[in-house]
């Protein structure tokens, strides 16, 4: 994050050293307060506070006296919501679920979109404005309803796909056990690719053609110009649509729980959040909210992780 | 590019392309097709007629139904979902402005941690802020309000980081200064001077965050039990899952989803110039 913080700032820096020497100093601070503080309370209230709470409630543990009927009172429990979560295997099953998920669907999902991108950024493609808007377009869409419009495609009794499918000898079964994981990372691919491919290919507009003339001089063809050039230049666009991606991925809820609505396959724990969502409804919260905080720490974890490793791999 | 390529591998390359290009827009058109379809379906040819071809037109029947089911209850979560939607990303990009503006053209300390607390909250699952928030707000009885839905949704790191990139750009410093000259307070010179010439970035901010509000689901949901309260999603989603007990509500689901899909749609194509530049942006620096 600090990466994207400098290359943000960068640009600012000189206008202010002029304004610096211009006219010393700033506005006052309770004018610079006033300009920040209605961000940043509703920020403190509904971001950090929260989180500061969710932290505390996981160092919490109910107990009972006397038995099941007994009172139940709130004590400080140390680190034992935590090591319950990790004791879970429902828990441990989202996870791998969820790993899976992202594995597969996130480099596919990224590959398309990148593809997609080259292709619009050369001369070959007509109709550019058709394709980038028909790609786009998914993201317009609410998840949950992206998820509804998919579940009558994968029904077996409304869907025209199962019908093609089984006019060449098909049998398919979009929600049986082994394939309702691909069929939710369906609708997420088909939900984010547009709007992944618009930001790469937003980037790839802003190179200047000139480099594409030296490339070409020197004899490089369109293929090498594609994927030595145009993409290294976009590399921080592919990782920032990779850490997004991460960051939706672990969050993964409206997409499945619809799907579960007509799938018995999906279970009230298939993902991270819908485990959360489900204990949480069972009154635990203080279990909920070690889960929560263990999914933050995860996501915070990889998508950082992923930005070091591919800022100091690519030398971004 | 073509006049160094042989011609007939770039009809080729060309002719790959394109087809390519076209089985992905059917991929991403098909579900949406399928919908507009269904929708003007009564509601017995769902499952006996060609999913993606018309049968009898009854669309008008099909919002009828859809707008007068349960005294009307969908065009109150439509209501919802605007007043949501509209209302909380025009605070949220007023005051991401400000904070965007704010850290990009005043000096002070702390202003670097600042901005890194802020990116910071982009990293943060908003889905994992819901149970904690849902905590808070019973504790303060704002649980099944508008409140709770509105607040944390105004809201939006991702619009700062935006505000600031587009203040650093759009806004030359000369120009503040000789405002400065003439005697115009930061708030005067903010609103007249810098906030017309952000005007076509704070649209990306409004639209990314209208979109992000209108899609929400995973709030709303943990928050509000009272069906009036409910946006689009949460009651879409409700019915769906209730179309195993009453079947006939499916029709219902099917057009209702189209008209809270087709308005949103349709503003993105409106106003792509500005979406677009907000995505590069985004993306490059």
């Amino acid at each position: 994050m600090t990466d994207l913080a400098t290359r943000a700032t960068r640009g600012v820096a000189t206008t202010e050293g002029r304004r610096r020497r211009h006219n010393g100093g700033g506005p006052r601070a309770g004018t610079i307060a006033a300009f920040v503080t209605p961000f940043f309370l509703p920020f403190v209230l509904f971001y950090l506070v929260p989180i500061g709470y969710a932290l505390w409630q996981s160092l919490l543990v109910v107990r009972r006296t006397g038995g099941q009927y007994g009172t139940s009172y709130t004590t400080f429990g140390g680190l034992e919501q935590y090591t319950q979560v990790f004791q879970n295997t429902e828990f441990w099953g989202s996870i791998g679920r969820i790993g899976l998920f992202g594995i597969v669907q996130v480099p596919v999902m990224l590959f398309v979109a990148l593809v997609m991108a080259l292709l619009l950024d050369t001369p070959l493609l007509k109709l550019k404005a058709f394709f980038r808007i028909s790609a786009f377009m998914p993201y317009a869409v609410p998840g949950v309803i992206a998820a509804i419009m998919w579940s009558y495609l994968y029904s077996p009794q409304i869907s025209p796909v199962v019908d093609l499918l089984k006019g060449v000898g098909l049998q398919p079964d979009f929600l049986g056990p082994g394939a309702v994981l691909w069929s939710t990372a369906n609708v997420s691919t088909w939900l984010w690719t547009g709007y992944n491919m618009l930001i790469m290919f937003s980037a790839l507009q802003s190179i200047p053609q000139e480099l594409y003339e030296a490339a070409k001089l020197d004899g490089a063809s369109n293929w090498a110009i594609a994927w030595r050039i145009k993409v290294p230049i976009i590399a921080p666009s592919v990782v920032l649509t990779t850490v997004f991606s991460i960051i939706g991925t672990l969050q993964l809820y409206a997409e499945p729980a619809v799907l579960r609505q007509i799938s018995s396959n999906i279970s009230s724990t298939f993902t991270p959040n819908m485990l959360a969502y489900t204990v949480a409804s069972g009154n635990n919260y203080q279990q909920a909210a070690a889960i929560s905080v263990v999914i933050a720490v995860i996501t915070f974890v990889l998508s950082f992780g992923f930005m070091r490793l591919t800022s100091k791999r690519a030398g971004l | 590019m073509s006049d160094q390529t042989p011609i007939r591998e770039s009809r080729v390359s060309r002719t790959a392309a394109t087809a390519l290009m076209f089985l992905l827009a059917v991929y991403f058109l098909l579900p949406v097709y399928f919908l507009v379809v269904a929708a003007t379906k009564p509601q017995g040819d769902l499952a006996s007629t060609n999913g993606l071809a018309f049968s009898h037109f009854d669309l008008f029947a099909n919002l009828d139904t859809l707008f007068t089911r349960s005294d009307g209850i969908f065009g109150r979560w439509a209501l919802n979902s605007v007043l949501y939607a509209v209302l909380g990303a025009a605070v949220g990009t007023l005051i991401s402005a400000l904070c965007g503006y704010a850290l990009a053209k005043f000096p002070f300390r702390g202003r670097e941690f600042l901005f890194s607390v802020i990116l910071g909250g982009i990293l943060v699952p908003t889905t994992a802020l819901a149970l904690p928030l849902f905590l808070l707000f019973s504790a303060t009885g704002l649980v099944n309000t508008y409140l709770a839905v509105f607040l944390p949704s105004i809201v939006s790191p991702f619009g700062v980081y935006l505000a600031r990139i587009f203040a650093a750009s759009a806004v030359p410093q000369e120009i503040l200064e000789s405002a400065r000259l003439d005697g115009a307070g930061e708030f005067r010179t903010f609103f007249s001077v810098a906030f017309k010439l952000m005007t076509p970035s704070l649209v990306t901010i409004f639209l990314f965050q209208f979109v992000a509000i209108w899609n929400n689901f995973f709030l709303p949901m943990v928050m509000l039990q009272k069906e009036s309260l409910f946006p689009i999603t949460l009651g879409l989603y409700q019915w769906n899952g209730q179309t195993a007990r009453a079947p006939l509500l499916q029709e219902s689901v099917i057009t209702g989803s189209l008209v809270s899909i087709v308005p949103v749609i349709l503003v993105f194509i409106l106003l792509q110039r500005f979406w677009r530049t907000g995505l590069a942006a985004g993306s490059l620096r």
